[in-house]
């Protein structure tokens, strides 16, 4: 064995680990005696947090390459690992006794979370085009397949369908623009191609744009931004709720990773021509994430609609191109994955006479009912809406301040607006928990470990502000690592 | 000077108590009673903690006492805590009328009583946070924070539109708010800081200042509320609870003016001197316009909301008279409106509590059976007209005079809102006290108790020793607003020698 080949595999241990600890997992599911689902989840957790551990040792490394300069680790996606894997870890301890009631239990749940987590590594890392689909699409294979997990519930197997067929034509745009920019760069990697896509006085080529285009269009399916949001609201609401739980973290953190990671590195230099892209997207997503949101009756329809305009205002801090707006983006998605995991915490623990509920009104006088619950809900809305002193504020405080320095005053005003419009809805919930008199709709207690998991992020989410510095500094570290290899540091 | 932190302890100190009551534990009874004696000795601690800072306060000099800073967001970003001569008032009015409120609620809120205890000390740490915050995003984090805590009071305890009135309340603030929030983060990065004294020094380029101006206006504006975005405050008014209307009138509507004073004057005097004109037409409408609806009104906390905003007029008049006396008067007109309404909310929450309706026509002849209430409703009713003797009375004066020298034509209609103010106010009064008993339920009313009496007479005390002493207030702010003052005209004037500096073409 070289040393290269070395080099590579130790670049690569995070997802290696995964990759064969749910090979080895799926050995155990399948051959074991008796039901082996609850050993594999915690298996499943185990590898999840092993491979966070190892991701975040590179975390103060250089940037370093491997396969041919197919495969890139840096700080910034070391964070970007380390906040997946978690975020997916917390998903599967989550759905375990959900999934267990609901008759669900079924050991491949979480080793196909394990392979999309694997999938969403590969993302992150990716400096190729080929890399990149790869990494796509075995994320996305096992995520159409736990959408469709209840495959006795006609929502679920359509919510799994939908999000296949979507996602397929999705792929697709994604192949069309990549095979276009290849023909125009001649080369898959993205630092290469930054040097074909060097636009003369302003200007890229027309042909070069509409491949561009394509591959946007493609990555923002991924992060459900208008106008490809259309599969959101039926797969979040058809899906079982612990998958939804994490279909609202994970895959979006690592889509929001590898579309920051294309566009720096790949087309820095041809900014003028996708920056009014991501500022017509953003807008389109705060405006229909905000209004769309109000008419909704179903929490889980509601939060696909929220994280529409999450995705959103993450971008208006893209559209800033800029070191700052980099990492205003890393710190709004990492607080982003935090509140919904806390939410979802809660929807989850929304149960009547052992059956689930997601009607919005039946969370009616929750206060006098369930006041724990109700107050790490209602701290985690006013977060969502951007409410100081609450995390969601500061991630918000922090895209705006970087759109105001590239002076993007119209999307910024546009933005504030829109999340004025957003918080109706939010306190629309905290309204009905706090406001309206009690039904007995939800009438389980919390289970133990959702209790725990939704406090320690309420309390996060609330107690961000006493002390954020070195939250902030590593959004920033991770930031400068991307922005360095995209020449953008220099503005 | 003191060596600890003293501003961090008083604001933070009601959160600690806060703490405490959400600790405490056993069957609703005990909870309650906890929670309203926690509540109470939290506010009476504040209380005493804020005389002592202000008999620490060295009211000879300008600039910000007490001073605290703290590496804390982002470079530039800093935990940052002061007062000045402007703002240390505010903090003792804040920690004044806490207390008075808890008592208030002592018997009224049987609901949720740790709910209700809890947002109380919250809200008070906010609204103190924001008069000690010398940092502007800290600032605006307590400004907005303070939106959750009023949010639950109006909406949980409120009467029967509570929830319209919460929704309109929250909304209506946080939009205005937010586009200050874009204009604080263009004056962060141009200037790099949000430390409040570099920012008032920086000085803004004219064009710029002109926009900055405008969006600090559209947050302070409806926080005031100033006319014609006014309209949330009658129904906020209406269906909060009696101490939530006290703390509102008292308090919250305090930080429009206090915001204009810190912000929008020192740093953008050229856009202020500019929008002077527009800001001095839109008090006079409001003094005028809302005294005549204040007088078309049947519900009692209407007609005080409505005057609430007639006697804000006099304040942004006096501020944007940017005079000595103007400026002063405005400070003493906030303060001493502080009590004077949180106390007319106080007297009706008297009759509330016995009668359960906020209708004027349902009273009528309460002078018989409640003396004591018909006096100190009498006292604060001429101090809300401004009588001389009464502390209404000076600064409605002042703000009169500074206005004057700058626009007699305002100032023309500012006083005669004096004598409209006087209209409904005495036919208020007179619909409620005078003439006999008519209704049945009267027959039986009781007078004030002994608790209502011990609420309410710090209020009176204040309301005519200031009126008749008012040097301590106007010693205490003098020193800072005559440096605000000073600055100001002193940037406008060079503003404009520059324009006549440059050759005729």
């Amino acid at each position: 064995m070289t040393t290269q080949f070395m080099n590579d595999m130790l670049l690569i241990l995070p997802e290696l680990v995964l990759f064969l600890g749910a090979m080895g997992l799926l050995m155990v599911g399948a051959f074991s005696e008796k039901d082996a689902t609850r050993s594999v989840d915690y298996g499943a957790v185990g590898l999840l947090a092993l491979a966070a551990v190892l991701a975040a040792g590179y975390a103060s490394d250089a940037t370093a390459y491997a396969f041919n300069k197919s495969f890139v680790m840096d700080s910034f996606a070391a964070l970007m690992k380390v906040l997946t894997f978690g975020a997916t870890a917390l998903a599967i301890i989550m759905s375990q006794r959900f999934l267990r009631r609901e008759k669900l239990a079924r050991f491949e749940h979480s080793i196909l979370l394990v392979l999309a987590a694997t999938g969403m590594g590969l993302m992150i890392s990716a400096n190729d085009l080929i890399s990149l689909y790869m990494g796509i699409e075995l994320q996305s294979l096992a995520l159409y397949v736990v959408a469709a997990i209840n495959r006795d519930s006609l929502r679920s197997t359509e919510a799994g369908l939908k999000y296949f067929v979507l996602g397929a034509l999705s792929s697709g745009m994604l192949l069309y623009g990549a095979s276009l920019i290849y023909g125009f760069s001649g080369s898959t990697n993205f630092n290469e191609i930054a040097m074909a896509f060097q636009p003369e006085d302003g200007i890229l080529p027309m042909a070069q744009v509409i491949g561009l285009v394509f591959l946007m269009a493609g990555l923002a399916f991924k992060i459900s931004a208008v106008p490809f949001h259309m599969w959101t609201p039926d797969v979040y609401e058809g899906a079982p709720t612990s998958v939804t739980a994490f279909f609202a973290a994970a895959p979006k953190l690592a889509g929001m990773a590898i579309f920051l990671r294309v566009m720096m590195t790949g087309f820095g230099e041809a900014m003028v021509a996708w920056q009014q892209i991501i500022i017509l997207i953003s807008i389109a997503s705060m405006a229909l994430g905000a209004f769309a949101a109000i008419g909704q009756h179903n929490i889980k329809r509601l939060m696909a609609y929220s994280s529409i305009g999450h995705m959103g205002f993450a971008l208006v801090g893209f559209a800033a191109v800029s070191p700052a707006g980099i990492s205003s983006v890393i710190l709004y998605m990492a607080l982003y994955a935090v509140m919904t995991l806390g939410t979802f915490a809660c929807i989850l623990s929304m149960r009547r006479d052992s059956g689930p509920v997601e009607k919005i009104d039946d969370l009616a006088g929750l206060s006098q009912t369930r006041p724990f619950m109700a107050g790490c809900l209602a701290i985690l809305m006013f977060s969502l809406a951007g409410i100081p002193p609450m995390a969601g504020f500061f991630g918000k405080l922090f895209v705006f301040r970087a759109a105001i320095d590239a002076g993007l005053y119209s999307l910024s005003i546009l933005g504030v607006l829109a999340s004025v419009v957003g918080a109706y809805y939010y306190l629309r919930i905290v309204k009905i928990m706090y406001l309206d008199p009690p039904s007995e709709d939800v009438n389980e207690p919390m289970p133990r470990e959702l209790a725990i998991l939704a406090g320690g992020l309420t309390a996060f989410t609330l107690l961000f502000f006493v002390y954020p510095a070195p939250f902030i500094e590593l959004a920033d570290m991770a930031g400068a690592a991307l922005t360095a290899s995209g020449g953008i540091s220099a503005r | 000077m003191i060596d600890w932190p003293l501003l961090s302890t008083l604001t933070f100190l009601p959160l600690l108590g806060a703490l405490f009551i959400l600790l405490v534990r056993g069957d609703e009874e005990t909870v309650a009673a906890n929670s309203r004696a926690v509540a109470l000795w939290t506010t009476v601690v504040t209380l005493l903690l804020s005389i002592f800072m202000v008999t620490r306060f060295d009211g000879s000099e300008a600039g910000y006492q007490f001073v605290e800073r703290a590496q804390w967001l982002a470079p530039g970003i800093d935990y940052a805590m002061g007062v000045d001569g402007i703002s240390v008032l505010f903090v003792l009015l804040t920690a004044a009328l806490m207390p008075i409120c808890i008592l208030a609620s002592w018997v009224s809120i049987k609901t949720r009583v740790r709910e209700y205890m809890l947002a109380f000390l919250v809200l008070e740490t906010l609204m103190i946070g924001v008069f000690c915050s010398m940092d502007i995003i800290l600032f605006y984090l307590f400004f907005e924070a303070g939106l959750i805590p009023m949010f639950l009071i109006i909406g949980i305890w409120g009467g029967a539109r509570r929830i319209y009135a919460s929704f309109k309340f929250f909304l209506y603030t946080l939009i205005g708010s937010v586009l200050m929030l874009l204009a604080i983060l263009y004056m962060y990065w141009q200037e790099g800081t949000t430390f409040i004294p570099d920012l008032a020094a920086h000085g803004f380029e004219a064009d710029v200042q002109t926009w900055l101006w405008l969006a600090f206006f559209a947050s302070f504006a409806v926080k005031m509320p100033m006319w014609p975005v006014h309209t949330w405050l009658p129904d906020a008014h209406v269906e909060a609870p009696t101490a939530g209307s006290v703390i509102l009138a008292g308090v919250l509507l305090k930080m429009g003016g206090y915001g204009f004073l810190r912000f929008s004057l020192p740093m953008f005097p050229i856009a202020s001197d500019f929008f002077s004109p527009m800001v001095l037409a839109l008090s006079a409408i409001a003094i005028v316009y809302t005294s005549l609806v204040a007088f078309a009104q049947e519900d009692m906390k209407k007609l005080i909301a409505y005057s609430s905003v007639a006697h804000m007029g006099f304040v942004t008049m006096g501020i944007f008279s940017a005079t000595m006396q103007g400026v002063q008067g405005a400070v003493f007109q906030m303060l001493s409106h502080g009590w004077i309404s949180g106390a007319l909310f106080l007297c009706v929450g008297v009759v509330y509590d016995r009668m359960h309706t906020r209708d004027i026509a349902a009273y009528g002849g309460l002078a018989n059976r409640m003396p004591i209430f018909a006096t100190v409703f009498l006292l604060f009713t001429m101090a809300n007209v401004g009588l001389p003797g009464t502390s209404g009375f000076v600064g409605e004066f002042l703000t009169i005079i500074g206005t004057f020298q700058v626009s007699t034509w305002t100032a023309l209609f500012a006083a005669s809102g004096v004598i409209f103010s006087a209209v409904y106010a005495l036919s208020l009064y007179r619909r409620v006290s005078f003439g006999r008993i008519e209704h049945e339920g009267l027959q039986q009313i009781g007078d004030m108790d002994r608790r209502e009496i011990f609420i309410i007479a710090p209020l009176v005390l204040a309301t005519l020793v200031f009126g008749f002493w008012p040097m301590p207030i106007l010693e205490l702010t003098a020193p800072s607003v005559e440096a605000l003052v000073a600055g100001y005209q002193e940037a406008v004037a060079n503003h404009y020698s520059g324009f006549e500096a440059k050759p005729v073409e």
